[in-house]
């Protein structure tokens, strides 16, 4: 082959590159292993993990079983080794998985209009308040303080650099559900969005009809967000939403430690060409069969360049397509099922251990122990190879002494007894 | 001559919703282990939803029956070259997906114990250390998802570094050759951008550097090898230009995998870069992600970097949120974790010497292709080219056919297209990028098979301008989808 190309040795393929950018020697890297010791490699990272350990961390990444047949769909190679659908012709068979999962979406959202997908939450809600700024022409935004710290967090860094203003408002401390006097008295007429989770943070289900009123009310847009998917299947949608961006981590995709997820971004009909990122649209083809495509891409950055509605450029299409197996697989009975088994459970757990929270919760919720740390209780749990709660103080200060509780259909009875007996001694 | 391919026959499949009946089921529960709960008597009846309009209702086999047939409609690597320009197509080795699905690495929750996540924090340090060694930079973060949401970290950090000096600047300049991520993200970053012109040979011109280079300037973001496939040979001098008057450089790495080895960006002046692991080091494409952008800085941009950092104690590792001057988080946890777990297992499997390897591979495949089509297809630009070649349509086109056409026919050769119209600064741009892991005898059935088409050009130019003519699916109309969009199913 280099005898074709006229070349005599491999470094010739180089000589375009000044002498001085060039490296000089190997790269201090160890030569390469085989198949058998990268396994051992990564067991031995795998074994030092919470491997073989009952857990009741929730807080946006939650424990729910994973069908076999999701990872059966997913390693297909037709799916696996594709890129993103450009020529239909040849992709149709992503283009239909899209289209069911944008479909999917909305029904479960109620929402009117769903893209590809997004990264995950944390990255959906900035774009979901640029959405909002772009159709209000208003710049400032109101995020809850029940809304995932870390999604906030995002916010702030994605807010400050196009000079945003971005305020919080509180939470009731009896009901934990949002401050609906703090929220009235910060909205004004530069207010573009109000960011709120349902079930919240802190697990508490929050009334969105009375928080789109009072954002509506002023001009601005509500934006819904939710970390926990599996609600969608027992609890009312956000129909009075205006966008609704969340997380489909709970749909057959692994914690993985905390990524790759999925996160959805849907809206009402009007908004449509001010979605970020990937659409794929139903349309015909020569012969007038039904057909597949991506869709409205003059929003997107290959076309406007700067000037576009985001600079995202892939969805998470494998991970898009392990959440749609789910969704088909548990369907319109199987995920009603799975969110009131996952309700019971938490339920169950909240009979044992009192809520902090008067508010109506799903699946997880905060509590204290009279006169034990959060921190105390867990170190005394992972004796007993459980994981406890996540401890709140590094998030809310105010709520140092309470930890935050998830039980899924994955959680046992007899562990839930034991963080039981561990709250109450 | 098609040799690649023959047609067999194609399963058809609806949508799901059209196989869907009342009462049909594809999961299964355990019976609770604790009491009913009523929803509407711990919610609140309000609250409770009805059944899920319109939701599929479906059995497990119909499930894994829709999905095998919808596989089968699409084009993969797995299936043969994807020679689509700047997107790095190569071979996904199989050991990546195994070993990320291991129990303790794929069930780990992000807000776990740091004493029982030491496995998973070893990996993300052991990736670290090996992509600052490859890019010859000094730090790193590998919390962006993806090669875009890199350049935004990116960019952030030149906004961070230039504030904490008294003035962010205004202005980022992006070679008219570049990503339309490039502008997208300047945009998104609060910057104007302009434009800067290639000379005749599509490389940076120094003169134009000179003249738009001023102190509203932050950073060129510039991509090397450019999207011609071409080594900017001036980048010392273009980086020196930038840097005497206090701007930084970014590069764009979507064209790294013609570099591991060979050269280093740190060794050339770059200040910041991302690194697209889905392409570079072969985490699968997934039909469109998920991928990962990890973003190596030299020292002066390492006190921005996102919370939290991996901290290397004495006999353990910890995560740092302890970062005054930090741009803050870009996304939720620690980033696309399982994907550096691939990312990680491709660079144990090849080593030092493996990676520079495949580098020579992906450039000399590169060139074969030019050297063997040039008598057929246009080169607007001389320059030798990397790991990619450039053609463009100018001889087709005198005959009324575009690049667009050629990659239709190509499909019906059994090849995924190439890369069209990309470039912006070639006109018809056909962008070919074969990657290393395609063999001589692959490589030559795709020569063959645009040796052809070419022929076709002159002898049966409705064949090529009506392609494909064997796909399931024939041309769709794209017009029609964006101007009465239809984004979803409905009965």
């Amino acid at each position: 082959m280099l005898a074709a190309c006229g070349l005599t040795s491999a470094d010739e393929l180089f000589g375009q590159i000044p002498a001085e950018a060039r490296i000089h020697g190997p790269l201090g890297l160890a030569p390469g292993i085989s198949e058998y010791e990268i396994v051992d490699y990564f067991k031995a990272k795998s074994e030092r993990t919470s491997n073989g350990y009952a857990s009741f961390l929730g807080a946006g990444v939650y424990s729910h079983y994973r069908p076999v047949v999701v990872d059966t769909v997913v390693s297909r190679g037709e799916f696996l080794t594709s890129y993103t659908p450009y020529q239909s012709e040849i992709s149709q068979g992503t283009l239909v998985t899209i289209f069911e999962f944008q479909t999917m979406i909305c029904q479960l959202t109620g929402m009117d209009v769903a893209n590809a997908s997004m990264y995950d939450a944390s990255t959906a809600v900035p774009e979901a308040a640029m959405m909002a700024v772009r159709i209000t022409g208003r710049s400032r935004i109101l995020v809850a303080r029940s809304v995932h710290p870390e999604y906030r967090e995002v916010q702030r860094t994605y807010a400050k650099n196009q000079g945003l203003p971005i305020e919080e408002f509180g939470y009731d401390a009896g009901t934990g559900q949002i401050d609906l006097a703090d929220l009235e008295a910060k909205l004004d007429k530069q207010t573009a969005c109000v960011i709120i989770q349902s079930p919240n943070f802190f697990g508490i289900i929050e009334d969105v009809k009375k928080a789109a009123e009072l954002a509506h009310a002023h001009g601005a847009l509500l934006v819904f967000t939710f970390s926990e998917a599996v609600s969608l299947g027992l609890l009312e949608p956000p129909r009075d939403a205006d966008i609704v961006a969340g997380e489909m981590q709970s749909f057959a995709i692994s914690p993985s430690y905390g990524g790759p997820f999925a996160g959805i971004i849907a809206s009402k009909e009007k908004y449509i060409r001010q979605l970020p990122g990937r659409l794929v649209g139903q349309t015909l083809d020569s012969e007038g069969n039904r057909a597949f495509c991506l869709t409205l891409a003059t929003r997107e950055q290959h076309i406007r360049r700067e000037k576009a509605t985001s600079n995202i450029c892939t969805n998470q299409a494998l991970i898009a397509l392990m959440g749609t197996v789910f969704m088909e697989l548990y369907g319109k009975q199987g995920l009603r099922e799975l969110a009131t088994q996952n309700l019971a459970k938490a339920h169950y757990l909240g009979s044992k251990i009192k809520p902090h929270f008067s508010g109506p919760y799903f699946n997880e919720f905060v509590a204290s122990a009279n006169g034990k740390s959060p921190e105390a209780i867990n170190e005394e749990l992972l004796g007993k190879k459980i994981i406890g709660g996540l401890p709140l103080g590094k998030f809310y200060p105010e709520l140092k002494d309470a930890a935050l509780l998830c039980a899924t259909e994955m959680t046992k009875r007899s562990d839930m007894d034991t963080l039981a007996e561990a709250f109450q001694q | 001559m098609i040799r690649k391919v023959r047609s067999h026959l194609s399963q058809n499949e609806g949508l799901i919703f059209e196989q869907s009946s009342p009462g049909k089921i594809g999961y299964q529960l355990p019976p609770l282990d604790v009491p009913a709960v009523d929803p509407a008597e711990a919610l609140g009846a309000a609250q409770v939803r009805d059944g899920i309009e319109g939701f599929p209702e479906v059995s497990e086999v119909e499930v894994i029956r829709h999905f095998t047939r919808l596989s089968t409609w699409n084009y993969a690597i797995d299936l043969g070259m994807y020679p689509l320009g700047s997107c790095t197509m190569k071979y996904n080795p199989r050991i990546n997906e195994a070993v990320a699905r291991l129990e303790g690495l794929a069930w780990s929750h992000p807000y776990q114990p740091e004493s029982l996540s030491q496995g998973a924090m070893e990996v993300v340090a052991h990736l670290e250390d090996a992509l600052c060694e490859i890019t010859g930079l000094d730090a790193i973060t590998l919390q962006p998802a993806a090669g875009a949401h890199g350049e935004l970290t990116g960019i952030l950090l030149v906004r961070a570094l230039l504030e904490s000096q008294g003035n962010p600047r205004k202005r980022i300049l992006v070679p008219d050759s570049a990503h339309g991520t490039n502008p997208a993200t300047a945009g998104i970053a609060g910057y104007g951008v302009q434009n800067v012109r290639s000379n005749d040979q599509g490389m940076i011109d120094l003169e134009e550097l000179s003249r738009l280079m001023d102190d509203d300037v932050a950073a060129l973001m510039v991509t090397n090898p450019n999207t011609l496939g071409v080594f900017e040979e001036n980048i010392i001098r273009a980086t020196e230009i930038i840097h005497a008057k206090g701007g930084m450089v970014y590069m764009d790495g979507a064209n790294l995998n013609a570099l591991v080895g060979i050269a280093r960006p740190g060794d050339f002046g770059i200040d910041v870069m991302h690194i697209n692991l889905h392409k570079t080091f072969s985490t699968p494409h997934g039909g469109g992600g998920p991928g990962g952008g990890p973003v190596a800085v030299k020292k002066h941009l390492e006190p921005f970097l996102p919370v939290p950092r991996l901290k290397r104690l004495s006999d353990s590792l910890t995560w740092d949120y302890d970062v005054p001057q930090s741009i803050g988080k870009v996304r939720a946890f620690y980033g696309n974790f399982g994907v550096l777990v691939r990312a990680l297992a491709y660079i144990l499997a090849h080593g030092g010497p493996g990676l520079r390897n495949a580098t020579v591979d992906a450039v000399l495949n590169a060139n074969y292709i030019r050297h063997k089509l040039a008598p057929y297809f246009d080169l607007p630009y001389k320059r030798p080219n990397m790991h990619e070649v450039v053609f463009s349509d100018d001889r087709q086109a005198a005959k009324g056919v575009r690049t667009g056409d050629m990659a239709k026919r190509l499909i019906d050769y059994g090849f995924h297209p190439y890369t069209v119209s990309f470039p912006l600064i070639v006109h018809g741009a056909l962008m070919i990028e074969p990657t290393e892991t395609e063999s001589k005898q692959e490589l030559d059935l795709f020569i063959d098979a645009m040796i052809s088409i070419a022929k076709e050009v002159e002898e049966e130019t409705e064949k090529v301008t009506s392609a494909p003519h064997l796909t399931r699916t024939t041309r769709v109309d794209e017009v029609t989808a964006a101007r009465k969009p239809i984004v979803r199913w409905k009965p």
